[in-house]
């Protein structure tokens, strides 16, 4: 996995709560047997019209977001299933970075990303990160008024910079443990494979190892 | 000091405790199907690993496969996928469940029937509805390709410890709600993201007065509630359940003993402490349907279509989103909706259980003539039981279509699937746009909701329908 440090690129938005992994990478997509060729098919939904052509009202459409790398949209991303095929498919359209808002709403606080979904990002090299309403509300706000906006985002200093003429920062947060598999890029299995001796002795005590054919 | 459930089932399966705080967590059971795992098996090729435990790892094919004519896959890609999977569990030397085993199903419906499901283990699936196992007081939870290679060539995962959220029903549920009607008012009134970061454990009254089947049906939808697993407290219904007709996997002899010594520590201690926790009374609850595109935009079956600025939960946004896309306008009331096509299926419910209060309630009648019925048992045991029973019998007089295990309209991953604009009474787990077909629409609903739907030609409130009424008689 390549290592996540800073990355600058283009933001676009997409005003949408909810996006369920189904939206992000409809089923049809999920036969291939690879791990590559889901970008052309992120959002295809709401991406394509019915003869294949580009829908001219989907936000990524938008001429202006034309090469983004950081996508910026709402509460709850990610939910539904557990397909990997939805990370790939974001990061295979040229996403590094999404970033959304943990929503106070009716008395709830509904979070940024969906468990499964912020889950996958990370084994993949897909920094997701959770801001407050109101800075997200304000990345909009910037997108909508002065096009073309960039941001860099410092995962080591935890910070976004949006590249307006009078630079705005935020700070976010983010699991440390995260942060150190983002920065190194590090490989689970390979870590994992370190303990195996922990494994080994593990099993010759597990008491509930109860033998899986009687 | 008093443990919770899942503090105990935990607590068993830490292997390593590391620097970080995370911990590596031992996985007892491991379910494999066609479409999470290529990429998985594919990554132990490449870096020359190998499968740790073969004998753990247990694998059907569901998502994809036809469920009526068996004897070729068309779709050429989906026959490659197939095709993988059974070349994967070939050299890996894993149990497959093939399309023409008399074990085929949704790997959901299959591990708790084979006794691969068993109480106070760990068992992950790359599929959400993994959850649908905590029934048993199984932790189990969903997982992506990257995990599904890390526990094949492990046996463990790298975890952070989730919180825990208790969900108390008490009370008893009234004639006409279901366990489908529990799970649905809960993600209505926590949301689809309420349970984030969470393992829920249910309990009370209501959960204990509930089927095994029951149990599956709410823990299967933990993760519409946004959480990763749900758990069940084992007691006599379990041990029942578990120790019934041919279930190869369960322990035997003295290992049975133990397992069964085992399961009854299990429950939660009195007085443990919970991160979060609601109380709902079940006999508040009435029949559920959907209207929009998430599962927490749900209400009543006497209510009617929300006006966009008052539903809990949702941005005004969010709901005018959800009834253009649905085609529903405000106002509407639940029951003068109509659907095309009665979807009765998935891992959610499609057991024996639920095929039977179905085809109680149609049997000697006629399915509406603008619908279509499709029934799809969630497992090859599920059909052969049913069809021992009559049940497809019931169905075909009916005029519905009989098919084969799978997923099917689920996901509509195979031929099965809606057309652009057309409705559904699905008593499947997902509303979201596009699921069961680009352009579908989907109500989701109980068994018996489905099956008034089914005979009035639109949604119906059954506790005051006819034949409820005689059936709860």
């Amino acid at each position: 996995m390549e290592p996540f440090t800073n990355h600058r690129g283009l933001i676009a938005t997409l005003d949408r709560a909810n996006v369920d992994t189904d939206a992000i990478i409809p089923k049809q997509f999920l036969k291939s047997i690879k791990r590559t060729g889901f970008g052309e098919s992120l959002f295809f939904d709401w991406r394509y019209q019915q003869d294949g052509s580009p829908n001219p009202e989907f936000e990524l459409n938008l001429p202006e977001f034309s090469g983004a790398s950081i996508l910026v949209t709402k509460n709850n991303f990610g939910c539904g299933s557990s397909r990997e095929h939805a990370v790939w498919a974001v990061m295979q359209y040229g996403f590094r970075v999404i970033l959304a808002p943990r929503k106070e709403l009716d008395g709830s606080s509904i979070p940024a990303f969906a468990d499964i979904f912020r889950n996958n990002s990370v084994k993949n090299g897909l920094l997701t990160i959770e801001l407050g309403e109101a800075e997200v509300n304000a990345i909009f706000d910037a997108v909508a008024r002065f096009k073309n906006v960039e941001a860099t985002i410092d995962l080591d200093e935890q910070r976004v910079v949006l590249h307006l003429d009078e630079e705005e920062a935020f700070h976010f947060e983010i699991d440390p443990v995260v942060k150190k598999h983002l920065l190194h890029g590090l490989d689970d299995i390979a870590l994992t494979l370190e303990h195996i001796d922990a494994i080994d002795a593990f099993e010759q005590n597990h008491n509930v190892q109860i033998p899986a054919r009687g | 000091m008093k443990k919770t459930l899942f503090e105990k089932i935990w607590n068993q399966h830490v292997v390593k405790t590391l620097d970080d705080g995370t911990v590596i967590l031992y996985i007892d059971r491991h379910l494999v199907h066609e479409v999470t795992s290529p990429q998985a098996f594919e990554g132990l090729r490449l870096t020359g690993r190998t499968l740790r435990h073969p004998e753990l790892t247990f694998s059907t094919m569901d998502h994809n496969v036809p469920t009526d004519d068996r004897s070729e896959i068309k779709d050429p890609i989906s026959r490659a996928q197939v095709e993988a999977l059974r070349k994967n569990c070939k050299d890996f030397g894993v149990t497959l469940y093939d399309l023409d085993s008399e074990h085929q199903g949704i790997v959901h419906i299959i591990g708790p029937e084979l006794g691969i499901t068993l109480p106070g283990l760990t068992m992950v699936c790359g599929d959400s509805h993994t959850s649908t196992h905590g029934a048993f007081g199984t932790l189990a939870f969903g997982i992506g390709t990257s995990e599904v290679e890390h526990v094949l060539a492990t046996q463990t995962l790298r975890q952070s410890r989730p919180k825990t959220f208790k969900v108390e029903f008490t009370g008893s549920l009234k004639p006409g709600a279901t366990a489908k009607d529990m799970i649905l008012k809960l993600i209505g009134k926590i949301g689809t993201a309420g349970g984030t970061g969470y393992v829920i454990e249910y309990c009370g009254s209501a959960i204990r007065a509930l089927s095994m089947e029951g149990r599956m049906t709410i823990c299967n939808m933990s993760i519409e509630g946004g959480a990763r697993a749900g758990l069940i407290a084992p007691d006599d219904t379990t041990l029942n359940y578990v120790l019934s007709g041919d279930k190869p996997f369960r322990p035997k002899g003295e290992a049975l003993d133990r397992s069964i010594a085992y399961w009854k520590s299990l429950p939660t201690d009195e007085g443990a402490e919970f991160d979060r926790e609601i109380t709902l009374d079940a006999s508040d609850i009435a029949p559920q349907v959907t209207w929009g595109t998430s599962p927490g935009m749900v209400t009543d079956v006497s209510g009617t279509v929300p006006d966009p600025s008052t539903v809990p939960g949702y941005s005004r946004r969010d709901v005018e989103q959800a009834l253009e896309y649905m085609g529903l306008t405000p106002g509407t009331k639940i029951t003068d909706i109509r659907p095309d096509t009665i979807f009765i299926g998935s891992c959610t419910n499609a057991r024996l259980e639920d095929l039977r209060t179905i085809s109680r309630l149609i049997k000697g009648r006629k399915k509406a003539d603008s619908l279509r019925v499709i029934v799809v048992p969630g497992s090859m045991q599920v059909r052969r039981q049913a069809e021992a029973e009559g049940i497809d019998e019931i169905f075909k007089s009916f005029g519905a279509e009989w098919r084969m295990a799978g997923c099917s309209m689920c996901l509509g991953m195979n031929p099965d699937q809606l057309t652009p604009g057309e409705r559904s009474a699905s008593t499947s787990n997902r509303n979201f746009e596009g699921r069961q077909g680009k352009g579908g629409r989907t109500h989701l609903v109980s068994p018996e909701m489905a099956a008034a739907a089914a005979v009035e030609g639109h949604f119906v409130d059954i506790r005051e329908w006819e034949p409820y009424q005689q059936m709860a008689r």
